[in-house]
């Protein structure tokens, strides 16, 4: 399997056939269609991470030392967004996702979406799913 | 006079970007409006030329600095017509002006069990001063409703007033709805009891002539930078026997008269309100801006802004796919939207990158999203300085929105 770093470099490349700010949210509308679905009972406030603009709901478990992720959320380029941050982070090791440094996020022109500003989830999601990945790691080394 | 909008759309610089290679179609005035030229030009000649700190020095820079401080305050005054010009203290703006109401008539004047009344649609800065207030004194916030076309329920006011009812502080045009409150029937009802009454104007200074001594109401506050001012500035208007009366917020230098450690006597009012170095230049940028207002005419702003209204609500509803949040029939150029089935944070995320500046969210007042139970809506707010064509191109790129999202 490809690692964090291979991955990141797919999207990139993939991302740079695009010309238009409109043919990208179009790639991620249809992304958003591909979302692993998040199981109904995990759609509920304790899942949830709460933005001004948009929801997240995230549930991570853990299988063979990996994290395995899915989420969804209300608004579909969110989603789209989150999508891709699951085909990076998600079936990894904690070690992976704690190291992992999400700089395709910026070099595909999506930074402004992760600003603390923004308040559409996507920059806490980002941090929960570091948070499970150290709280996994610790478990992990107790064990 | 004509209204030029050629002529007005020249002096705001910023309208001539473009933002990801497209024309910036800048319909976020509610949360901020564009600086013109002269405004712009004070500020610069201020930092190049005149910068000095005002009613402090002995020298010829910080005296012409507080001449103009002064007579920005002269101007503010003029504007709303206030009786005298100590009336007006300059603050950081809407926001900060209503923390210093709320904290310096509370102090005075609010203790256990008495009760301040706002509206359901207020700001969230007409909002948690008042419940930061009533949590310190034990008092109690009560709410005008208002119905679902956005028309505040003023019939309410009178049983809603008890003897125990300190003050009533209420918003002029919902930053959300668009509605224009009948504050004048509010402040009579109000005063009827003899009970002060705050007007949150931050979102109808620049729209409409607001006369302070005409509608009799006891405090007032706007923000520069709504009224094509700069950041950081602002005002709270109160009537001379009210700000008297009150205890300063904040303490340090200027707001004294007389400091030893065993004892402080305060400065005159307005100063024993402005205390530290004001932003005066922010003062003198904010009163350029109303000069400028006073240049196009208040009454032209106005009227082509509601024609702006008008033309927007109708082509919003021709779409046939859009639901406005707020139908007052007396509004101001303010739109809250959803588009059916697109969800409005991907809706704002398009049309930023097709140019259109929108605010999509709560617009800081959850209590109105509350109301109508949605998370929030896509927000148009108008200026004079927009025009029927870029309405036309929001809502074709409105049907754009819905055809890639659903």
């Amino acid at each position: 399997m490809t690692n964090i770093q291979e991955v990141q470099r797919e999207i990139v490349n993939e991302f740079t056939l695009f010309d238009d700010w409109m043919e990208r949210y179009n790639y991620l509308i249809e992304l958003s269609k591909d979302l692993p679905v998040i199981d109904a009972k995990y759609k509920k406030n304790d899942y949830l991470i709460r933005g001004c603009q948009s929801k997240v709901w995230l549930n991570a478990e853990y299988k063979d030392h990996k994290i395995i992720l899915t989420a969804d959320s209300d608004a579909i380029i969110t989603k789209g967004i989150i999508a891709l941050l699951i085909r990076v982070l998600s079936n990894r090791t904690p070690q992976e996702i704690i190291n992992a440094d999400l700089k395709f996020i910026d070099e595909i022109g999506l930074k402004q979406n992760l600003s603390p500003t923004r308040a559409n989830g996507l920059l806490s999601m980002i941090k929960q799913i570091k948070l499970y990945a150290i709280a996994y790691d610790a478990k992990e080394k107790k064990n | 006079m004509s209204f030029d909008i050629d002529k007005i759309r020249n002096d705001f610089p910023v309208l001539g970007e473009k933002v990801y290679n497209k024309q910036l179609i800048y319909f976020d005035n509610g949360a901020t409006t564009q600086k013109p030229s002269p405004v712009i030009e004070i500020i610069n000649k201020y930092h190049s030329k005149l910068n000095s700190s005002i009613h402090r020095g002995v020298h010829f820079l910080s005296d012409q600095a507080t001449n103009d401080y002064e007579d920005a305050r002269k101007k503010v005054a003029e504007f709303i017509n206030a009786e005298k010009s100590s009336e007006i203290i300059f603050t950081s703006g809407s926001t900060g002006s209503i923390n210093m109401l709320a904290f310096s008539f509370g102090e005075k004047f609010v203790s256990e069990g008495d009760e301040i009344i706002i509206t359901e649609m207020e700001h969230h800065a007409n909002i948690v001063p008042w419940q930061m207030l009533c949590e310190r004194k034990k008092a109690k916030l009560k709410i005008i409703p208002f119905n679902d076309e956005g028309i505040l329920q003023t019939e309410s006011l009178s049983t809603l007033i008890t003897e125990k009812t300190k003050l009533v502080s209420v918003i002029h045009i919902s930053n959300t709805l668009g509605t224009i409150n009948p504050i004048k029937n509010i402040i009579e009802i109000a005063h009827r009891q003899s009970i002060p009454v705050m007007i949150d104007a931050a979102q109808s200074i620049q729209h409409l002539s607001v006369d302070v001594q005409e509608l009799d109401c006891d405090f007032l506050v706007f923000s520069g930078h709504k009224a094509y001012g700069p950041t950081g500035i602002g005002i709270l208007y109160g009537k001379e026997k009210w700000l008297e009366n009150l205890p300063p917020y904040q303490g340090g230098g200027d707001m004294v008269d007389i400091v030893t450690f065993e004892n402080t006597t305060y400065n005159e009012v307005p100063f024993k309100f402005e205390a530290g170095t004001t932003n005066y230049i922010g003062a003198i940028g904010m009163a350029e801006a109303l000069r400028y207002i006073e240049s196009i005419g208040l009454e032209n702003i106005g009227k082509y802004e509601t024609e702006l209204m008008h033309y927007a609500t109708k082509k919003l509803k021709e779409t046939g796919i859009v639901t406005i949040y707020g139908n007052a029939p007396e509004k101001a150029s303010i739109l809250s939207f959803l588009i059916d089935g697109v969800h409005m944070a991907d809706a704002g995320m398009m049309f930023d990158k097709l140019g259109i500046a929108v605010r999509v969210g709560t617009h800081c007042a959850q209590t109105v999203m509350q109301h109508f139970n949605i998370d929030g809506t896509v927000r148009a707010s108008m200026s004079m300085y927009n025009t029927k064509e870029e309405i036309d191109y929001l809502c074709q790129t409105i049907h754009q929105v819905k055809a890639m999202l659903s």
